[in-house]
């Protein structure tokens, strides 16, 4: 269980670009690959908490969830995996450890707020 | 006064400050060349005792030392001191893997250029420290043989973040009926290619093979450093 400190992590990053840009965030959006080390519904339960008593309060955690994908080379193209327990190409089932999806851990975009000045 | 939102693309690691630290480490590793491996596995599976004889044994020949992690003990490096080599403990607390800022001020004192190995023993977990670059050369999984074959379908990614799988206890194995032919295909499954040792750090089994293995890797390592070196320079 180390989502929370990857909820830290996650928080920590938004405040520097939030302040730096002088923006509010309202939600932070994050790629996640499937072997990430990470559980989505922990790290979600955490990034919820965590971000009581700072300045993302309420903001939502928006998670792309990433397929793991390997360079098949009978295909000779990325493709999807058979499962989670069968490193094998979905399409001819030919084995392969070369992982180029699936390990991503990033935060993408931040969904800010922008006061309309000109309305005030 | 009206509000809209708006998204700014932002592409940032989330582990960028521990990928950063384990670059620097792996810049010091190789300027020091030392051969950094590191042990990661549940609890239980025998990476102490493993660890304890690879010292014993790399220590009539090579200058080793090891970092352990452990939530709360000492008893690991206690253990390890048998060996007369350097050991120091990395106590995590509660923190369920070591990250790469806990080896940089755990080897603060200590100078790389007077090593030939380093070994660092993760805290005992097959999930968090698949998360964590430390900048080791090496990554080696422990499955040992009382836990069942099917631990690498279970923990597929820290099998996919190691390089080496190594398969402890086998002085146990038909007493719990291991089946080593399914283990070795699991492992294949969810990291096809992957290299298994299988040993057992009590009797001794296997020993010979996986020591010799890792100075195989430790004079590629230099060989291939000392090209790098070589080609860098006019």
């Amino acid at each position: 269980m180390h989502e929370l400190s990857i909820a830290l992590s996650i928080i920590e990053l938004a405040q520097e670009e939030s302040e730096r840009r002088g923006v509010q965030v309202s939600a932070v959006h994050l790629k996640l690959g499937a072997l990430s080390g990470v559980v989505k519904e922990a790290l979600l339960g955490s990034f919820e908490m965590a971000c009581e008593d700072t300045s993302l309060k309420g903001a939502r955690l928006v998670v792309e969830e990433l397929p793991v994908l390997i360079f098949c080379t009978a295909c000779g193209a990325q493709r999807p995996i058979s499962s989670i327990q069968l490193f094998c190409c979905v399409d001819c089932g030919t084995p392969s450890g070369e992982v180029v999806q699936g390990k991503e851990l990033e935060v993408v975009a931040l969904e800010i707020e922008e006061w309309d000045r000109s309305r005030v | 006064m009206g509000s809209q939102p708006r998204l700014i693309e932002v592409r940032k690691n989330v582990l960028k400050q521990n990928d950063l630290n384990a670059r620097m480490l792996r810049q010091q590793f190789r300027a020091a060349e030392v051969f950094v491996v590191s042990l990661v596995s549940s609890p239980g599976s025998g990476k102490t005792m493993l660890l304890e004889k690879t010292l014993m044994l790399l220590c009539q020949n090579y200058r080793v030392a090891a970092l352990v992690g452990d939530l709360a003990t000492e008893n690991d490096a206690v253990r390890l001191t048998r060996s007369q080599a350097p050991v120091k403990q990395i106590t995590t607390g509660t923190l369920c893997h070591l990250e790469a800022a806990m080896v940089q001020n755990a080897l603060e004192e200590w100078d790389l250029n007077q090593l030939d190995f380093l070994f660092i023993e993760n805290v005992g977990n097959l999930v968090c420290p698949s998360s964590y670059d430390l900048g080791e050369n090496l990554r080696l999984v422990l499955l040992s043989v009382t836990e069942g074959e099917d631990k690498p379908l279970k923990y597929p990614t820290i099998f996919n973040s190691a390089d080496v799988a190594v398969v402890t206890k086998m002085d146990l194995a038909s007493a719990v009926e291991f089946d080593w032919q399914a283990a070795y295909a699991n492992v294949q499954a969810v990291r096809p290619g992957m290299q298994v040792l299988r040993l057992s750090a009590r009797s001794g089994e296997g020993m010979d093979d996986y020591l010799d293995f890792l100075q195989k890797r430790l004079k590629e390592s230099r060989v291939a450093s000392n090209l790098s070196t070589a080609s860098a320079t006019p």
